[in-house]
């Protein structure tokens, strides 16, 4: 954003001013995160930095806390993993498919009340998680589902599908219908033609809206808080645990690898979204 | 000529009318039927439970089963002077029932609610009935009350005909710091107890403020981000996308480790020497602390939809104002500014409808003074028990959240939302 020779000094000013302030909000968004890899590298049990680690001191460094976290006794993280990734990968699978199915009615024209069910379907979203946690701990414990990996799987459907819903009915929006009719046209049955030629095409939006709902269902504490006994631990409901008792850099060795998955999972959604743009607009 | 016979007909005789509707009506049905089996699911797991929320956060009927032939015979009685026979009487058996099946704990539990001193004097009474004190051939009325004085007080009999119905909105009296009192009115509860009052205001304020922070932060890089050439924007992009895509609880630590008294942003200020190093201030465990990690949590919301907005305006337009003689300034206030309205509208409700029920980020870093009303039910979730108490505030905070939504439905359309 290079300035016009021409630009008044007061101008000038300004647009310093405004890019310090980008720098700044810039640094606050993203600076928080880097705080958490040097110290979860902290040879020493206290969470701040230690005089050896401003003095780039090697032996003030280890990886003594994420040994700890894998082969610690006593250690939760170990089933809290488990749990979480099992927990997660069938929450995301229910919520494809539900979503995915009901995006693609809530897309045809002729879907009637389009949206009020649409404003009904994306609710779990807008809901503070705290009421959604009293409700489905109510059902689940009346179904006899509560600390069930069953129970919580089904609480992360409910949650996970919004977003599913979302990315699909979005995908869908530069869909051109001509395409299944011209395979219906063709002999093909419904079922051969979503497989063979929408899916193909709404596959990012699906996979996007899969992320979605796999990170929702990886990171949520509230329903799971709720709903879990000691069994149906999971990663955020131990990092809860730990923030609130005390602080061990072990917490902080775990943050380092969720911030690793989610860096994984940003660049992945990202190359999707690109991907489908490209698509989209070969499409139209 | 009929008109049957202008009629256009399909090829198998029916009228193109009908076979029209017909299809369009089988069209309907498919739409309908992909999404019935998200509908029926999340109705089965999510809406009617909250709507049960709502029977539980008003249901009193314990007590109304406990005594009903006291309540058949105060169908008849005033409520003004001391209760007839027929209602002593009727109390009379009702709890010597509740006696014999030990229940008789829970209603002056109950009652104690309603009104101090029913617990003392229902046990007085429960100790009279075990003895076999009380001579069922004479009048009971006179036998009660002299197991004690409050007996012949009206109003404890008042409070007993106050429990009758099967419902009541007790929960959410007490939920605005409001109760019933003994004449059956609505009294407010003593200045220095309006405990859940506060909560509401913080709770509105601390989202608003939240609301205004984002705003102002996100106004000026969302306008960076779409202004900048592909090549850099995306590269910035990923410092709004990477918060938004990492664990809450992680994001939440590491404000815990910033805002901590020995943590990095208190020795930032003792280095440039703000604030002197045996007074470092308190920054966590009160409103600062959730301020401050909120705002960071919720600023992607507000940028990714005023960014989608900033996207669509031609940066012609500004040339075209600064060209026609308005200053950078006026250009911007008068030709920018009003174009982005809508994204405003959309990132600002949709950072206040999150922030207003925010849980986890005030729990951990709020303290006393940081939390919210969310907090608050959990603590009668979890600690008290009251469920019906914690039902009855969930419900009161999701109508709130109700109508923003549906402003927020009317003014962006909920199919808008953007994800990255």
């Amino acid at each position: 954003m290079a300035l016009p020779s021409y630009t008044e000094t007061r101008y000038r000013i300004w647009h310093y001013f405004y890019v310090a302030i980008c720098t700044f909000v810039f640094f606050f968004l993203i600076a928080p995160l880097f705080v958490i890899f040097p110290l979860s590298f902290n040879a020493e049990e206290f969470l701040v930095f230690s005089e050896g680690m401003k003095r780039l001191d090697p032996d003030a460094f280890s990886f003594r806390w994420y040994h700890e976290m894998v082969y610690g006794t006593k250690n939760p993280w170990g089933l809290a993993a488990k749990n979480s990734f099992i927990i997660a990968i069938f929450a995301t699978i229910g919520s494809i498919i539900l979503g995915t199915l009901a995006a693609l009615g809530l897309s045809s024209r002729h879907m009637p009340y389009k949206g009020l069910i649409m404003a009904v379907l994306i609710s779990p979203m807008i809901v503070p998680l705290i009421i959604s946690g009293v409700a489905i701990f109510f059902f689940m414990a009346k179904v006899g589902l509560a600390a069930t990996h069953t129970g919580i799987v089904l609480a992360h459907i409910i949650l996970g599908t919004p977003f599913v819903v979302i990315t699909v009915t979005a995908t869908l929006s530069g869909f051109d219908h001509s395409v299944t009719r011209a395979a219906s046209s063709l002999g093909s049955n419904p079922v051969n033609t979503f497989m063979k030629i929408t899916l193909p095409l709404i596959l990012p939006g699906v996979i996007s809206g899969g992320l979605f709902a796999f990170v929702t269902s990886f990171d949520e504490v509230v329903v799971v808080l709720f709903l879990a006994g000691l069994e149906n631990t999971t990663i955020p409901v131990q990092m809860w645990t730990g923030l609130r008792e005390q602080l061990s850099p072990t917490i902080l060795a775990v943050a380092t690898c969720l911030i690793i998955l989610s860096t994984l999972i940003l660049v992945t959604a990202e190359l999707l979204r690109r991907r489908s743009e490209r698509l989209r607009g070969i499409n139209r | 000529m009929s008109s049957e016979t202008k009629q256009i007909l399909t090829t198998d005789g029916i009228p193109l009318e009908v076979s029209l509707k017909k299809a369009e009506k089988k069209n309907k049905i498919k739409a309908f039927l992909l999404v019935a089996p998200l509908l029926l699911f999340l109705f089965i797991t999510y809406v009617f439970p909250i709507g049960e929320m709502f029977t539980r956060s008003v249901d009193d009927k314990m007590i109304t089963n406990m005594l009903p032939k006291t309540f058949k015979a105060m169908e008849k009685w005033d409520g003004k002077e001391l209760p007839p026979e027929e209602v002593f009487a009727g109390f009379y058996s009702d709890y010597k029932v509740l006696i014999e099946n030990q229940t008789q704990g829970k209603l002056g539990q109950r009652l104690n609610k309603e009104k101090n001193g029913f617990n003392s004097i229902t046990k007085k009474l429960m100790r009279q009935i075990k003895r076999n004190k009380i001579d069922e051939s004479q009048s009971i009325k006179e036998q009660i009350m002299k197991v004690h004085k409050r007996w012949r007080n009206v109003e404890y009999w008042q409070a007993i005909k106050r429990t009758a119905p099967p419902y009541t909105m007790a929960k959410y009296l007490k939920g605005m710091d409001m109760y019933f009192a003994a004449d059956g009115s609505i009294a407010q509860v003593d200045e220095d107890r309006r405990i859940h009052r506060i909560l509401w205001l913080r709770t509105l304020e601390i989202a608003l403020f939240v609301t205004i922070f984002c705003f102002l932060m996100g106004y000026p890089i969302a306008h960076l981000l779409a202004t900048l050439p592909m090549k850099y924007s995306n590269l910035l992009m990923i410092c709004v996308l990477l918060p938004f895509w990492t664990s809450l609880l992680v994001r939440t630590a590491s404000w815990m480790i910033l805002l901590q008294q020995q943590g990095v942003v208190n020795d930032f200020f003792v280095m440039i020497g703000l604030v002197a190093d045996d007074n470092r201030p308190e920054m966590m465990y009160n409103k600062v602390g959730t301020y401050v990690a909120m705002t960071q949590i919720l600023l992607p919301f507000m940028v990714l939809p005023l960014y989608s907005v900033m996207k669509t305006i031609s940066p012609s337009l500004m040339r075209a104002g600064k060209s026609l003689g308005g200053t950078p300034f006026v250009a911007f206030w008068k030709v920018y500014f009003p174009l982005t309205i809508p994204g405003i509208g959309a990132g600002c409700l949709l950072v206040f409808i999150l922030a207003i029920g925010y849980y986890i980020t005030p729990a951990l870093v709020g303290g006393a003074s940081g939390t919210l009303i969310s907090n608050q039910i959990a603590y009668h979730m979890k600690s008290t028990l009251d469920w019906s108490f914690a039902s009855a505030m969930g419900l009161m905070l999701l109508s709130g959240v109700l109508v923003i939504y549906w402003i927020y439905n009317k003014l962006v359309g909920v199919d808008n939302i953007k994800l990255g």
